[in-house]
């Protein structure tokens, strides 16, 4: 599935969600479901300090597609994480380099990934894409 | 006069609004307090029909604008019970204020060796401003001790004074525990020492009345906005005969009596610290903040507060595994907390749902959370308008949350 069709797949699971709570409580589940990043890559380098919440972060180059783990303190964060690495691992750097994430946008969940969230999600992505130029210029070198 | 809260509540229009859908219950009133309808009307009054800059033009409307701009100063005089009103500084809000007389007072009284005093429950406001002068002037920054309750080890404090301290910077109160320091206590020993304190008094200002001189304290801080003020002003309060002493800490319009490029003299207090054109319009504001402030009955709000900070501790505590954070004998109405399995982030945004605002994180005292071991706390924070029902109503929002996370 290209990252579009991935996005486009949990808008729709998400558009079940008739309130708040509902929605809460799945992205809750995912967040405690979320298979947890191995301790010994949550080094200085993979962490991503928000003035709320803490993330760690790692990126494996596998068969030239990225592999992200990742976890955070916070369960909401996390459960965020889960839908993020849904959409974004296990695909090439060009196509993490090349596709917007609207998704986030449309299943109401804006507001945590805006600057003054400080939950590190922000951070998270951009992150992200970071290890998607680095690997993009490993593999072209 | 009786204290009546839904009289109180109708003179602030947020409080009327839903987030959320649900009804707002504003429990972040140590971040910034809602504002009543007579600083927000004084606000449009000023842009709409008396807008000018101040202190120097000749035509009327300027006129006008100074003298309701330095209404305010004379307000906050009377308020504070300041001697004069020379005395008050205006400035940005609390940091700005603490920034001012950690430079201007820094550079003029502190020398190598010398000691400044703060303590372990200062806001970063009153931590690093301090540590850049001291780094400085080659000072010493020493951090007066607190015990597990979140209070001040006042006896330690006091060892601490010698020869060499120049100051105590200290929080009246605590804005992540509430723990109310003894101010009084603090001054009489440390003047006995030679010693000035200053105090942080942005917590203070929202719950009780200050007097500066009953106190006696050399400098005095706040930020009108916690204050059910406007935001972008504050003051710093200092005796004249210090203020004198000190040198201006930012150049500019309004700060000077002549400039040549050869030599440049300097304003008479207090124009010599407010650099260029002030927030004029929050001066205007603040002035009619005073005159809410001066009709409310600070007895019943204090009694009011304290009734409305025991009942939400005792049913805090009921719930299983909710630690609070910040057990001192004296505080104001702010409680932290800590729930056994969830992250006050987490907290925080469920609550948020259901239209309760709170505050979670290190609450800019990293330090203190820190000698905690904790890496923040969710903080309900209560204001003159906040009523038991909101309380009952966020402990049930509370369980349900808990229920979720967990």
């Amino acid at each position: 599935m290209t990252i579009k069709e991935r996005q486009d797949e949990i808008i729709d699971e998400f558009s079940i969600f008739s309130d708040w709570m509902d929605k809460y409580e799945y992205i809750i589940s995912l967040g405690k479901e979320l298979p947890i990043i191995d301790e010994s890559k949550k080094t200085e380098d993979n962490i991503i300090k928000g003035c709320q919440s803490q993330v760690w972060l790692d990126g494996q180059l596998v068969d030239g597609k990225i592999v992200f783990t990742a976890d955070s303190d916070a369960i909401i964060t996390k459960g965020i994480i889960a839908l993020l690495i849904r959409v974004v691992s296990d695909q090439t750097p060009d196509e993490i380099l090349n596709n917007e994430l609207y998704f986030i946008d449309q299943i109401g969940l804006k507001e945590h990934l805006s600057p003054t969230r400080s939950n590190g999600l922000v951070s998270m992505v951009k992150k992200m894409k970071l290890f998607a130029l680095g690997y993009k210029a490993k593999t072209e070198n | 006069m009786s204290f009546n809260i839904e009289a109180l509540r109708s003179q602030f229009p947020i409080l009327s609004r839903k987030v959320n859908g649900q009804p707002l219950i504003y429990f972040d009133n140590g971040a910034t307090a809602q504002k009543p309808q007579v600083m927000i009307d004084a606000l449009n009054n000023y842009y709409s029909f008396q807008n000018a800059n101040i202190h120097r033009g000749v035509h009327s409307l300027s006129q006008e604008a100074t003298t309701a701009f330095e209404a305010a100063r004379m307000k906050a005089q009377a308020y504070f019970n300041a001697a004069k009103s020379e005395e008050i500084i205006f400035t940005k809000g609390t940091t700005d204020s603490i920034n001012l007389l950690a430079g201007s007072f820094g550079r003029t009284f502190l020398n190598e060796g010398d000691e400044v005093i703060i303590s372990t429950m200062e806001h970063h406001s009153n931590i690093v401003p301090w540590q850049m002068i001291c780094d400085e002037r080659k000072a010493k920054l020493r951090i007066a001790p607190i015990n597990e309750k979140g209070e001040l080890l006042l006896d330690e404090l006091k060892e601490m004074v010698n020869k060499k301290t120049k100051l105590i910077s200290i929080v009246h109160i605590s804005n992540a525990l509430g723990t109310i320091n003894p101010i009084q206590e603090i001054i009489d020993f440390a003047h006995a020492h030679d010693v000035l304190v200053a105090v942080d008094g942005a917590q203070s200002v929202p719950h009780m009345k200050i007097d500066v001189q009953a106190w006696d304290c050399d400098f005095f801080v706040f930020s009108a906005h916690k204050m059910f003020g406007p935001t972008g002003i504050g003051m710093l309060y200092g005796k004249e005969h210090l203020l004198n002493k000190m040198p201006p800490y930012q150049g500019g319009g309004d700060m000077i009596k002549t400039v040549t490029f050869e030599k440049t003299t300097y304003n008479e207090l207090p124009h010599k610290f407010e650099a260029g054109t002030p927030n004029i319009a929050a001066g205007v504001a603040l002035s009619a903040t005073f005159d809410f402030l001066n009709e409310l009955d600070w007895e019943a709000i204090h009694q009011h507060e304290t009734e409305l900070l025991a009942y939400a501790t005792a049913e805090l505590k009921k719930i299983e595994g909710l630690r609070i954070i910040g057990e001192a004998a004296n505080k104001a109405s702010v409680i932290s907390f800590l729930v056994d399995g969830t992250h006050p982030f987490d907290v925080g945004v469920i609550l948020d749902q259901m239209g309760i605002a709170v505050r979670t994180g290190h609450h800019c005292t990293q330090p203190l959370m820190d000698w905690f071991k904790i890496p923040g706390t969710i903080r309900a924070s209560f204001a003159i308008y906040n009523t038991k029902e909101e309380v009952d109503k966020m402990i049930v929002a509370l369980n349900r949350t808990i229920k979720m996370l967990r």
